[in-house]
């Protein structure tokens, strides 16, 4: 499969990659690692007329802890957060799951600004800034501005970066309790069919994301407000689907991913209380 | 576009459209045809090659994302003409293979992981070749090759 024909620059810092979407606006496309953009592009979903190459602002590519948070920059390759030492020791659940994505050729050229910003909902690493309350840091021709991730996803496939933005950065909170993954899937190096994410976060609560269960990288909110409310993990888990939309598809129907989300809700969460992590 | 890389230590340089990919540059400019292309949606591995040492789909890079790179098939991996690389030694030694297509990629895709993990478990390398796909499901002596590789001990019968 070869992509559509299509124009290509490579940017030389941010100020050029901003540059140069101003200047072709809605026809240009960022490219990082390119491991959600360009199979969509041989598959001719995605069609842009222009490609800007962002993949070499190495100044773009750092994990570093900054007083109680962590800023990782978005062309960090999913391998190098995997073994990032700061990530490791104050984020390890972010460091865990960047080594959960894919298969280990696509943590060599993915990176974590790609995977956010392409906001796909069975995506892992969304669910996990999500779960630790993280903020996203854009550019664009105002400057930079801060998002949180819970009003980053805005749709399937859509985030809050304007077209002439690019997502320079990830925020997210050291946490020093627990945390679980669970990713249920079919095929070794398949995106999950559902994930469940749980942190427990600095201030005692415990927050829960959802990964392949709506349009969108979500929180289980009714879940979140349960254990706010003193539920037990079994009783919180139970919630889990509650008011979500996940698809159906060929790999399961809608009825299969909300009993997934409840099974490794409770299971995250019983992780989570035990202060596995 | 113009690009340039060095493939198997020699240089090459051509001018090349932005929407060529690198395994077709590899195949279909340079002639390189070891690397095979199966599923084509970076699912299956078959593609594998070494990107500046590391082990990429060559199906879902574009030949102007490696300008000026280094890149290794498995045409470049053996250090002569009558010899092997260890890892390629060890797929014939234990019979890694049944039809074969899948190889060049487990092998450069093994070459990777072994540059990471010096001295891995069987779990390591059952896990460090998920992106590899034998539809011959001949993942057992497979998992004993690379095991054999890295100098390691190689189950009489592999555990999983």
């Amino acid at each position: 499969m070869i992509p559509a024909t299509f124009d290509y620059r490579r940017a030389d810092s941010v100020a050029d990659a901003l540059a140069l979407l101003h200047e072709y606006g809605d026809e240009a496309k960022l490219l990082a690692g390119g491991h959600s953009l360009l199979p969509l592009m041989k598959l001719r979903l995605a069609t842009p007329q222009m490609l800007v190459d962002v993949g070499r602002l190495g100044q773009l590519s750092y994990v570093r802890q900054e007083g109680d948070e962590v800023a990782i920059g978005a062309l960090t390759r999913h391998r190098d957060l995997e073994v990032s030492e700061v990530a490791r020791h104050s984020v390890p659940v972010l460091a865990h799951v960047a080594g959960q994505v894919g298969d280990p050729q696509v943590r060599h050229r993915g990176t974590i600004g790609g995977s956010i910003a392409h906001g796909d909902p069975a995506s892992d690493l969304p669910a996990v800034v999500l779960a630790l309350g993280g903020t996203l840091v854009v550019d664009g021709p105002g400057g930079r501005r801060e998002i949180p991730s819970t009003e980053f996803f805005t749709g399937f496939l859509e985030t809050a970066v304007r077209p002439d933005e690019m997502l320079v950065e990830i925020r997210v909170a050291s946490t020093a309790g627990g945390w679980s993954f669970q990713k249920f899937n079919r095929r070794a190096q398949d995106w999950a069919i559902v994930g469940a994410v749980a942190v427990a976060a600095a201030d005692g609560a415990t927050r829960v994301s959802l990964v392949h269960m709506g349009a969108t990288p979500l929180r289980a909110a009714a879940t979140e407000s349960a254990l706010a409310g003193g539920a037990t993990p079994a009783e919180a888990a139970a919630v889990a689907a509650e008011g979500l939309e996940p698809p159906s598809d060929a790999n399961a129907s809608r009825e299969y991913r909300r009993h997934l989300a409840e099974v490794l809700v409770r299971r995250a969460l019983e992780d989570v209380s035990l202060g596995h992590g | 576009m113009r690009v340039g890389m060095t493939v198997n230590g020699k240089a090459h340089e051509q001018e090349v459209e932005p929407r060529l990919l690198l395994v077709h540059y590899l195949r279909d400019v340079l002639g390189l045809t070891g690397t095979n292309i199966g599923c084509d949606t970076t699912s299956c591995g078959a593609c594998t090659v070494l990107l500046d040492g590391v082990s990429v789909k060559s199906c879902t890079v574009l030949a102007v994302q490696a300008d000026g790179a280094s890149v290794t098939t498995i045409e470049g991996l053996a250090p002569g003409p009558d010899q092997l690389h260890p890892v390629q030694q060890a797929f014939r030694e234990h019979h890694g293979l049944q039809c074969g297509y899948c190889t060049p990629g487990m092998v450069m895709a093994a070459t990777s992981l072994l540059a990471e993990h010096p001295h891995p478990t069987e779990q390591q390398v059952r896990e460090g070749l998920e992106g590899n796909l034998c539809r011959c499901t001949g993942y057992h002596n497979i998992v004993k090759a690379v095991l054999a590789a890295a100098g390691g001990e190689v189950p009489k019968e592999p555990v999983a």
